[in-house]
């Protein structure tokens, strides 16, 4: 047992020296996931901040200035033409000059000052249907408030009813709250996977793999040697990630380290039991860098990284009940934001013990019996 | 054997004879190569699947607690909204705590509080109605908050048409959506799901079989035969040129029959486009593995240059004005962020030459630079 | 007067490697090739061989120097050589997806070669490589040997006026080997081809007309063949061993001896070249000197003064008794699928013998061996090693012995010292006797100034010796190599055979596979496999024998294969080409 143990460090020393050596592993282990952290985080939004829109103001009255000052005013929008006629309107929507365009028609402050209500349209662009419904949600925020105020200063007889809206966790509603804890579990994933998987290949394609094989290493012992060193490095990796959240884009975290971690070792032996069960079919580098691919593209599509799991279809949402990633993400973003305690956590830690165990049991059947 | 005189041909008719045994070749390869045929085929099929049947952005059936905590026939009637609204899946609760353990479990998405004082307030004053949502997925919560408005200002419309003076106003808002009536996100994903297949085939396929050759020594023994440069990047480029307008067409056909994205636009200015954006895919994945000659790299820094930023940066999922200024100018060096104005334009909005000439333009112009770079960075040298 | 076809001066080329480090490829090279003339270049791996051919190709310009072939200045135009000249590359330029047929049509394609030319020049050119019939096979199915003639047959699709071959006989069965000279020189002779060549094989290098000897990038000699074993007339000569002692022990005795240049055992005798001259030893018969002579001559000359280190001592000699049977192999099948990759070999080895297994890539070699060591199952048959089958034994028994891979493996990118402390740690070495045995390996091996290089920066002969070293930490009782000097120069394949001699002496069994057929020479008994079948076993001398000699040449171990090989396949004619794939 003591020599079993011993081997297995030994193992893993070489790997990570090995790994560690290389000026180029070495660059491409820590630059390229920062990188793409701050990529992702200040790129991958689905919050809006600049929205260009055109108005065609056929009232030009006090009240429709006020409006728009209200729009302008709001660092969301930005104003980038008055229009004349419907013409120019389809132009600009069309040529995505604007993503929306105001039509105030010429009663409107007529209609506000004896009471009744005023309509104004607004035509966005729905090519991207996300973000013209975003857009179109700002707008009617910014239209509620010149509503209270309209009230208040001007009184209203009826009835109105105020909508109060609360968020949890995340009060300004930033993607990147929650998109960058959800990096956590990706990009540690994407890395360990390819790195597991083309640890084993590389052996198989120097040579040396035969030659541990010919050594006292019992196959399940070679596995555990390779696996361990990938948790460690999955581990830094995301600690990176964690800081770079928590350093530079000052996402308040409102968890306990532990339970993350926790939640991060399990996922890390799911993940490293996938990349070496891929590791035991591929026969070349080469291919065990393409069935990675294949298998982590579902995963990351089907992973609730950039869609919802719960606007998936049914079918599909029985799917991503076996991919890691999915827990990890939750895990993750529930630990940052909400502060989750491991009895919480409970749904998403016992699916990936179960995946962890599956996939580490089918690499070890493989290593122990396709090593031809 | 006597040592013959090759010069009897035409030099144009040697050429073509090159170029297509260069062609024939590289078809059969392709054909007979299992990986070519996985990430030629099967990967584009598994996204196209992924992305029609997988990815959505739209919200349904989002499971909410209402609390009356007070019923009255008034309110009922305010939240009954709720119930009959096919955006929610709605539970009456009659306390807050009960509702707020049922959102640290996630079992519902959302809370709709109706102020105790609601029932008095009905007739006299403002009734104030309670949204409250988890924030972790903000683009979630803001559709939530969306249907929740609309939900209510239909109640006050039907308030309003009974007789009642209720307003939600004085302003309202009657917005409408042009080319996406049906709210689809679908109709926005599946062209980003063009552009990422014509990515996958026209670099990272490209890339990798080009680094193999180069790694298996087969580019060697050509060199030494009056073969030119230009003939054999030609003799990979109209291979997996024609692979990528079969992509196309799958995704085409996908997309219209399988997804029922309209076409608006004219099909031959989405085919051209097309083609100018293959172009330059093609360009790219030539000079990354003219550069690097090894597969393993090859791969890693075509994944890195063309898919994702063809995911994040192109616009088709994350609006790039709301990008900070230094990510957004970066976005003007990528092909895709033409390329998805140009098939989100042609597919929804039909044949808008305001977006469709200057898109175009920067692709050709890219794919005219890009291509002359090739030429200069390939060359029948081994070190 | 015709001009050559090359014409080198002074060419120098360096290298930048991945690591990092240069390479001086070439250093100050002038050679010439003269028309209808077969020149080689000979000399060991990283002389120089193939970075020469491929400037000559204009695949690579030259740092400094002038190269000019069919008397076009390469650097200026390397397009129009390359129009000329028909090439084959060192994988032979194959599409493996690709027929045969198809493979020809792209070369005749790519040179312009169509109509009636080509309906006249196919038919000459199947005929030549014996390819007929495999016109529709996957360039990739077919033999070495096939693949080698297939190479060929597209570099001389355009009737080229200069053939130029880099190593075509590298790796490949003897009687294919012999079947390609016969081709070449053919064409040499009969149409006046010009051919240049690369080759590391001194026997083939004595049939050329001229031929350039490179070692570490520079010229050590240039001329007719004769010139170089000139320089060993009168210094070479026989000797036998006293009766009951091994050749192989007289061949160590001679390397350790500073007046001799070079020793190598040779048909049950000793082959001995020494530097001075004019002495006379009893038992020792003057013999005429071969271009290996030459050759050993000159590389020793260009090394410098250094005995041939290799002697080794082993800490712990193994127990047991000479005669003792170690390995022991009945009736060993290995099937892959429908392909039947060993038939039914069987051998025994015992304690402190040298058995070699003989064969060509893909005889079935390599599978056995793997077998043996346990890394592949066995589908028929038995085999036990140290009395245990390895597949399924424990710790204890695979500590028992050693292997040594073709590739060396080893894991460039950890040290010298690194790599050793990690195979000790594998085998179970801990603490003192962990620290005690890598100094033994450090020193032993003559490591010790290289202990903190990266393991893949390290001259080829280095590698082999830290590979052996990791192999022998743990003190084996067998030792298992695997094509252990593919790929080394001379000096190093004596160097290795001088310290598997010592280890032998020793007690320790060793196990070897091999393509070259001489070093069946060290061996106490051989196997010879050909197509997964053992066609002879026993002694060097007993297989000599079974060599049809020609007069005034004595049989050479490749003279026996070939005439081993060609009986066997008269009998069963099996097809000539095997489905690649287990070697």
């Amino acid at each position: 047992m003591l020599e079993s143990i011993l081997r297995i460090i030994a193992l893993t020393r070489k790997e990570l020296l090995a790994v560690l050596k290389d000026p180029r592993a070495r660059f491409s282990l820590l630059v390229p996931p920062i990188l793409q952290c701050l990529i992702f985080g200040y790129a991958a939004s689905y919050d809006l901040n600049d929205v260009p829109y055109a108005v065609l103001d056929q009232d030009h009255s006090a009240a429709s200035h006020d409006l728009l000052a209200g729009l302008d005013g709001s660092g969301v929008f930005h104003r980038v033409a008055n229009l004349n006629s419907v013409e120019n309107l389809k132009t600009y929507i069309n040529e995505s000059r604007a993503l929306l365009v105001i039509q105030i028609g010429q009663d409107f402050e007529r209609r506000l000052r004896s009471g009744q209500s005023a309509d104004i349209q607004l035509i966005a662009d729905g090519r991207n249907s996300n973000t013209a419904g975003t857009a179109t949600l700002y707008v009617g925020t910014i239209v509620d408030a010149f509503n209270a105020n309209w009230r208040s200063l001007h009184g209203q007889p009826g009835l109105t009813v105020q909508i109060i809206n609360r968020a949890w966790y995340n009060p300004n509603l930033e993607t990147r709250w929650a998109m960058i804890p959800a990096l956590i579990g990706t990009l540690t994933m994407l890395q360990t996977l390819l790195l597991t998987a083309m640890s084993v290949a590389r052996e198989r394609e120097q040579g040396t793999f035969d030659q541990l094989l010919v050594t006292p290493f019992h196959p399940v012992e070679i596995m555990a040697g390779k696996a361990l060193p990938c948790m460690l490095i999955g581990a830094v990796q995301a600690t990176n990630i964690l800081l770079v959240a928590w350093l530079w884009f000052r996402i308040p975290f409102a968890g306990s380290l532990l339970t993350l971690y926790t939640g991060l070792i399990l996922f890390l032996l799911a993940a490293v039991g996938i990349g070496l069960f891929v590791s035991s079919i591929a026969a070349t580098m080469q291919q065990a860098l393409l069935y990675s691919f294949l298998v982590m593209i579902p995963f990351m599509l089907l992973s609730g990284l950039a869609t919802p799991v719960s606007s998936m279809p049914i079918s599909v949402q029985y799917f991503t009940l076996i991919n890691p990633l999915r827990y990890a993400i939750e895990i993750a973003q529930r630990v940052y934001l909400e502060g989750a305690g491991l009895g919480r956590l409970m749904p998403d830690l016992w699916p990936m013990t179960i995946i962890a165990t599956v996939t580490l049991s089918a690499a070890s059947w493989m290593f122990r019996h396709r090593l031809e | 054997m006597t040592p013959a005189d090759n010069t009897k041909d035409n030099p144009l008719v040697a050429k073509a004879r090159r170029i297509k045994a260069l062609v024939k070749k590289e078809v059969r390869e392709m054909v007979r190569d299992p990986s070519s045929i996985a990430m030629g085929v099967v990967l584009p099929v598994i996204l196209i699947l992924l992305f029609g049947y997988g990815l959505s952005l739209d919200v349904t059936n989002v499971k909410v607690a209402v609390i009356l905590e007070a019923p009255s026939p008034d309110v009922t009637e305010l939240v009954s909204g709720f119930q009959i609204s096919p955006y929610f899946d709605a539970q009456f609760l009659t306390s807050m705590p009960r509702a707020q353990e049922l959102m640290l479990n996630r079992e519902v998405d959302g809370i709709v509080l109706v102020r105790s004082d609601a029932a008095r307030n009905l007739a006299i004053e403002d009734v104030q109605v309670q949204v409250v949502v988890n924030g972790t997925d903000a683009n979630h919560a803001r559709i939530v908050q969306g249907y929740a408005q609309g939900a209510i200002g239909q109640w006050a419309a039907r308030r309003a048409a009974e007789g009642h003076t209720v307003n939600v106003g004085p302003v309202t808002v009657d917005d409408r959506l042009w080319f996406n009536e049906a709210n689809d996100s679908h109709y926005f994903l599946v062209p980003g799901l063009i552009v990422l297949v014509m990515t996958l085939i026209g670099a990272f396929l490209t890339a990798m079989v080009m680094a193999r050759e180069w790694e298996r020594g087969t580019l060697e023994a050509i060199f030494v035969t009056p073969v030119r440069v230009d003939e054999i990047l030609l003799g990979k480029i109209i291979p997996y040129f024609a692979q990528g307008m079969v992509g196309l067409v799958l995704c085409l056909f996908a997309a219209k029959f399988l997804f029922h994205v309209p076409i608006r636009g004219s099909v031959w200015l989405l085919a051209g486009t097309s083609m100018l954006y293959l172009l330059v895919a093609l360009s790219i994945g030539l000079v990354i593995s003219s550069l690097t000659k090894n597969q393993f790299v090859a791969s890693q820094v075509t994944l890195l240059v063309t898919f994702l930023p063809a995911m994040m940066l192109s616009g088709f999922l994350f609006d790039i004005r709301s990008m900070p200024t230094p990510v957004r100018l970066l976005t003007y060096a990528l092909p895709a962020r033409y390329y998805v104005a140009l098939l989100q334009t042609l597919f929804l909005a039909g044949d808008v030459w305001g977006v469709v000439l200057p898109n175009a333009a920067a692709l050709a112009g890219m794919a005219i630079a890009l291509l002359l770079l090739t030429r200069l960075v390939t060359q029948k040298k081994l070190a | 007067m015709s001009t050559p076809v090359l014409v080198g001066r002074d060419i120098h080329k360096t290298f930048r490697r991945g690591t990092g480090e240069t390479v001086q490829a070439l250093d100050g090279v002038s050679i010439q090739a003269d028309r209808g003339t077969l020149t080689a270049l000979v000399g060991p791996d990283g002389a120089g061989k193939t970075t020469l051919i491929r400037l000559a190709c204009g695949l690579m310009t030259a740092d400094k120097g002038e190269l000019k072939v069919l008397d076009i200045e390469v650097a200026a135009d390397p397009q129009q050589i390359q129009s000329r000249v028909g090439y084959m590359p060192q994988r032979f330029g194959l599409y493996e997806d690709l027929t045969v047929q198809e493979n020809l049509n792209l070369y005749a394609d790519l040179h312009g070669v169509a109509g009636e030319e080509r309906e006249k020049r196919y038919p000459q050119l199947m005929e030549m490589t014996a390819l007929g019939p495999f016109k529709d096979w996957l360039a990739g199915r077919l033999s070495g040997g096939m693949q080698q003639k297939l190479g060929l047959a597209c570099a001389l699709v355009l009737a080229p006026e200069l053939l130029v071959l880099d190593e075509p006989t590298v790796g490949v069965d003897p009687l294919s080997r012999r079947e390609l000279w016969e081709i070449i020189l053919k064409l040499v002779n009969q149409q006046s081809l010009s051919v240049l060549l690369s080759t590391s094989y001194m026997d083939e290098a004595e049939r050329c007309g001229h031929v350039v000897v490179l070692y570490n990038g520079k010229v050590l000699a240039q001329g007719r063949p004769e010139e170089v074993s000139k320089l060993a007339v009168g210094r070479t000569f026989l000797a036998d061993p006293p009766a009951g002692q091994k050749a192989r022990g007289l061949q160590a005795r001679f390397l350790d001896d500073p007046n001799v240049t070079d020793a190598v055992p040779e048909g049950g005798q000793v082959r001995l070249v020494r530097k001075d001259a004019a002495v006379t030893v009893a038992g020792m018969v003057p013999t005429q000197a071969r271009f290996e002579d030459g050759f050993m001559v000159l590389l020793r000359q260009a090394v410098g003064e250094r005995a041939v280190s290799g002697s080794m001592k082993v800490d712990h000699p193994p127990a047991g008794h000479d005669g003792e049977v170690v390995v022991e192999v009945r009736d060993l099948v290995r099937m892959f699928g429908k392909f039947t990759a060993v038939d039914h070999v069987s051998f025994d080895v015992r304690r402190g013998e040298i058995f070699g297994l003989l064969g060509p890539n893909g005889a079935g070699k390599t599978t056995t061996f793997r077998m043996l060591c346990g890394l592949l199952t066995v589908t028929g048959g038995t085999l036990k090693v140290a009395g245990a089958d390895l597949r399924r034994a424990g710790a204890s028994a695979r500590r028992r012995i050693g292997y040594v891979a073709q590739k060396f493996s080893l894991y460039g990118q950890l040290s010298v010292a690194e790599n050793l402390g990690f195979f000790a740690s594998a085998y179970g070495l801990r603490g003192g006797r962990k620290r005690q045995r890598i100094e033994w390996a450090l020193q032993q091996f003559e490591l010790k100034s290289l202990a903190r290089l990266p393991s893949g920066q390290l001259p080829g002969g280095f590698k082999q010796r830290l590979a052996m070293a990791t192999a022998l930490l743990h003190e084996p009782e067998t030792l298992f190599l695997d094509e252990p000097t593919s790929g080394a120069d001379p000096l190093a394949r004596r160097e290795f055979w001088r310290r598997i001699t010592a280890l032998a002496e020793q007690g320790v069994t060793v196990i070897i596979t091999t393509h070259f057929m001489e070093e069946a020479e060290y061996c106490d008994r051989v196997a010879i496999m050909d197509a997964g079948r053992i066609l002879a076993q026993g002694t060097p001398a007993e297989i000599r024998q079974r060599a049809k000699s020609e007069p005034g040449r004595h049989a050479t171990m490749e003279d026996a294969f070939i005439a081993i090989v060609e009986e066997s396949r008269r009998r069963e004619p099996a097809d000539k080409a095997r489905a690649g794939g287990a070697a």
